[in-house]
């Protein structure tokens, strides 16, 4: 148990490092020069000299590996360096954003789980055919539509045409109500396809007619005999769906002028400030990291053949098994 | 048949309620007329929907543009006022000022009754300290670039300052009105220029002060009480009406829209040309100016050989339908492109005649140029085709649209565009790397030295123009302290550019500002930027 979890966190760092390293290369690949940038497209009378006391005030003018190697040492120490367009610590623009984000990004978790799993088991529980499978349409649509359309169809009716939510800010629980529906609804989405898939799959499992032999009930059988092992599956999904969420905050948060993740995201990369962005990446690296460790340390209580020992340093040929719907009672 | 005796009854109702509306209308007319006007009403937040968070809300620092600018505006005044209805230098902070005839040096003698907010009065050496820490900075002020030519600033006496030019700058009368150059306290200059974002060390002698500043949210300014130095051409004297305005960032400007006509704000900002029927049919007041500057259209990169042939450029202006593009992309708010200023520019004169749509005219030119179709409809010169490339920026909606429009005029008389570029890094790249033909592009300033630092070779030179009538000129305006005979020198360059074609004049960028009915007193100022909320109310009483 040791050796695996120990496994897990080696992994996750170097995850981490991956993360910031390719992140590094991509933000330094891209065209502009950031000096250029901070001056702004109307600085028409900005001399080169005035632009390389920028670079040089912001350590741009120095070799691309000693850059690299500096901030990661600074990484290491916690400190994400410094915004170039507001001049501000990156850990504390991002430590700013975390708690509203975190707002969202929460209920729309609980808002998908609730609705997803409700979706899924009401679907497969349900003994009308015709219903079942207009349930089981639902979440591929959930999916495909677009974020940005749903989230200002939610402002024009329930802000605009009918005053209920305040269209913008983050002041009152109200306001968490459309941002949350608008990150719950491709997640929930998410949540039900995958769930009322595997719930199929495992009613069609033998020890279910054993069940029914023995004179379980339906609800019994749903919710007792199959969801518990149906959800294993959408576990391993959770650290997937972290990740979508975070993603879902850019949108989310500018349609909802909310502050936040997204938000900072979404500014850094359009004014180019390499800090910010690389802070972005590193944090929803951890929060990626974090959600999928979580779910790895879970995965041993609830599975009990992924216990004791049979970890995945251990010797070639006793690979543990993961076919998880083949549980027997 | 008793339906439509139904409808009729309704409409007789109907007309009986109108005249019994407009008769308790007339009755109430003489309190209305007072009403309307009574001074306006006293306290209130004004919440004030911008689409960017300011990013920095040092005056002189690098913020996102406008939207930074109208927070700043709030917090600091500047020497002098620019009175946008008749675009002259007005005393603000400065009493007076007066510049010598080679724009080397100006002298400003400032109001013996100001203080900053935190109650230190203003004194020549604020404005000294301020300029100076504003060359210090370097790049990381937007408004070093002002200072072109500046040697020192000497303090004549407790309220009388020179600032002197080692070269002539004569726009510096002008760039003293703008909040680049307000004046801050010693207090906000003790605190290092790269920590001033948050705005908490910035202190100023505007109307307002700021209360708080929550990044990607809002930024709540509260009235300052003590305030008595408006511009004397503004209404409100004493202190602003209101007791806070909320600047509240909403990135979207359809939501801006939605929330302005649900009446969750009282001002939206950066109001999108496809949203000013919305707001129209919903009854509420536009505020719009043009801003001064260079006018969009489209600027010739002469480094480049399809170009440099002043042929080609004639025959591209003839092509170009602006009232089409204008009415395509834009709505009438936006001026047609008249010459490179535009009309609110100082020193704007209209070189039109210049330019008129004439695609008959444009193909005969290009005829005569040598240049032929093809089998492609493009026109070709020895086994060359006539296909310009176009640098162009997303930072305006529509860009895209205008440009689409003139790519299908111009292919009309058998010219291909090719856009690139996009995004604002994207167009610095293309801009600097100088692999373009035309570039779509403008440049808001208020002051006619925006012709130099767009086309002079010592500047940025991104059309590379080798030109030494129009460079004598460009230099020459710069040098000439005189207000008249430098309008004069504009005009004359105004006149080489349009006849050299170096530019196509196509819409004028305007700004547009949307409020609820009730509000009062929100102007924009002659930089078409938000003027000072000083005369801003919620309403007369």
């Amino acid at each position: 148990m040791t050796r695996y979890i120990a496994f897990r966190l080696l992994q996750a760092v170097g995850v981490l490092w991956a993360a910031y390293t390719v992140s590094f290369l991509v933000l330094y690949a891209l065209p502009g020069d950031p000096a250029s940038l901070l001056a702004g497209p109307d600085a028409t009378d900005v001399s080169p000299e005035q632009l390389d006391a920028i670079r040089a005030q912001y350590g741009l003018d120095r070799p691309l590996i000693v850059q690299y190697f500096d901030q990661l040492l600074h990484l290491l120490r916690g400190d994400l360096g410094t915004s170039i367009s507001s001049g501000r610590p990156v850990t504390d623009i991002i430590g700013e954003a975390i708690g509203p984000t975190a707002q969202i990004a929460a209920t729309g978790l609980a808002l998908a789980l609730v609705f997803g799993a409700g979706l899924a088991i009401a679907a497969t529980y349900t003994r009308h055919r015709a219903l079942g499978q207009f349930l089981l349409a639902l979440p591929p649509l959930g999916v495909a539509i677009p974020a940005f359309w749903f989230a200002l169809l939610l402002l024009q009716w329930f802000s605009f045409a009918i005053p209920i939510f305040p269209a913008m800010g983050d002041k009152g629980p109200t306001s968490i109500v459309l941002p949350a529906l608008t990150l719950a609804l491709p997640t929930g989405a998410t949540i039900a396809q995958l769930l009322s898939k595997s719930l199929v799959t495992t009613l069609r499992e033998p020890y279910i007619d054993t069940a029914w032999a023995k004179g379980a009930g339906r609800v019994r059988i749903h919710f007792a005999h199959a969801l518990r092992n149906a959800a294993l599956p959408a576990l391993t999904m959770a650290g997937l769906l972290i990740g979508q969420l975070l993603a879902g905050t850019v949108v989310t948060e500018t349609v909802f002028s909310r502050p936040g993740i997204g938000r900072v995201t979404a500014s850094a990369v359009g004014a180019q400030d390499i800090p910010v962005v690389q802070g972005v990446v590193v944090f929803a690296a951890v929060v990626f990291v974090l959600a999928n460790l979580l779910v790895d340390l879970i995965y041993p209580l609830l599975d009990p053949r992924i216990r004791v020992g049979r970890s995945p340093l251990t010797p070639r040929g006793i690979t543990p098994k993961t076919e998880l719907t083949g549980a027997r009672p | 048949m008793s339906y439509r005796n139904y409808g009729r009854r309704n409409a007789a109702l109907g007309a009986a309620l109108v005249v019994a509306l407009s008769l308790s209308a007339c009755a109430g007319a003489p309190a209305s007329t007072k009403a309307t006007t009574a001074a306006p009403v006293d306290g209130g937040d004004l919440t004030f929907a911008i689409a960017n968070d300011p990013i920095s809300l040092n005056p002189a620092g690098i913020g996102s543009g406008n939207d930074t600018l109208y927070v700043t505006r709030q917090l600091v005044d500047s020497l002098l006022y620019q009175n946008p209805q008749t675009g002259e230098l007005e005393p603000w902070l400065a009493q007076s000022y007066t510049a010598n005839d080679d724009a080397t040096a100006s002298t400003f003698v400032l109001r013996d009754d100001v203080t900053f907010s935190d109650g230190t009065p203003l004194t020549a050496n604020d404005v000294k300290a301020t300029f100076d820490d504003i060359i210090a900075a370097g790049a990381l002020s937007q408004a070093v670039t002002l200072f072109v030519g500046y040697s020192e600033t000497k303090v004549i006496d407790e309220h009388t300052v020179e600032v002197d030019f080692s070269t002539p700058n004569a726009a510096f009368p002008n760039s003293v009105s703008s909040v680049a150059l307000g004046i801050v306290a010693p207090s906000t200059l003790a605190v290092p220029f790269a920590d001033r974002a948050t705005g908490a060390s910035v202190v100023g002698t505007g109307p307002f002060t700021l209360d708080s500043y929550t990044k990607d949210t809002s930024t709540v300014l509260a009235k300052r009480d003590d305030y008595a130095w408006s511009p004397a051409s503004r209404e409100n004297q004493g202190a602003a009406h209101l007791d806070s305005v909320t600047f509240q960032v909403v990135p979207e400007a359809s939501v801006r829209t939605g929330s302005l006509t649900s009446d969750q704000v009282d001002v939206i900002g950066g109001v999108q040309p496809i949203d000013v029927d919305t707001l129209t049919a919903s009854g509420l007041p536009i505020v719009s100016r043009g801003n001064p500057g260079v006018s969009f259209g489209v600027y010739f990169n002469v480094a480049r050989p399809l170009v440099a042939d002043i042929a080609v450029r004639e025959a591209l202006s003839y092509a170009t339908d602006a009232t089409e593009i204008r009415d395509t992309s834009l709505n009438d708010l936006f001026n047609v492109g008249t010459s490179i200023l535009t009309e609110t520019t100082p020193s704007y004169s209209d070189e039109s005649a210049n330019f008129t749509f004439d695609a008959t005219k444009a193909a005969s030119l290009l005829d005569a140029a040598g240049w032929k179709k093809g089998s492609d409809g493009i026109r070709e010169k020895g086994g060359e085709r006539l296909s310009l490339v176009v640098a162009w920026i997303s930072n305006f909606g529509p860009n895209q649209t205008s440009l689409e429009v003139l790519q299908q005029q111009y292919k009309d008389v058998g010219v291909e565009l090719t856009l690139e570029g996009g995004d604002v890094p994207k167009f610095l790249e293309l801009q600097k790397s100088g692999a373009f033909d035309i570039s779509w592009q403008n440049l808001s300033r208020a002051d006619g030295d925006v012709l130099r630092t767009t086309f002079s070779t010592a500047s940025s030179n991104y059309f590379h123009l080798d030109d030494p009538t129009l460079e004598a000129l460009l230099q020459k305006q710069l040098a000439t302290g005189d207000p008249d005979a430098r309008s004069a020198v504009l005009a004359e360059a105004q006149k080489r550019i349009a006849s050299q074609y170096y530019q196509i004049p196509v819409h004028e960028l305007t700004s547009v500002i949307g409020t609820q009915n009730s509000v009062t007193g929100v102007e924009l100022g002659a930089d078409s930027r938000l003027d000072s909320l000083v005369d801003a109310a919620k309403g007369a009483q």
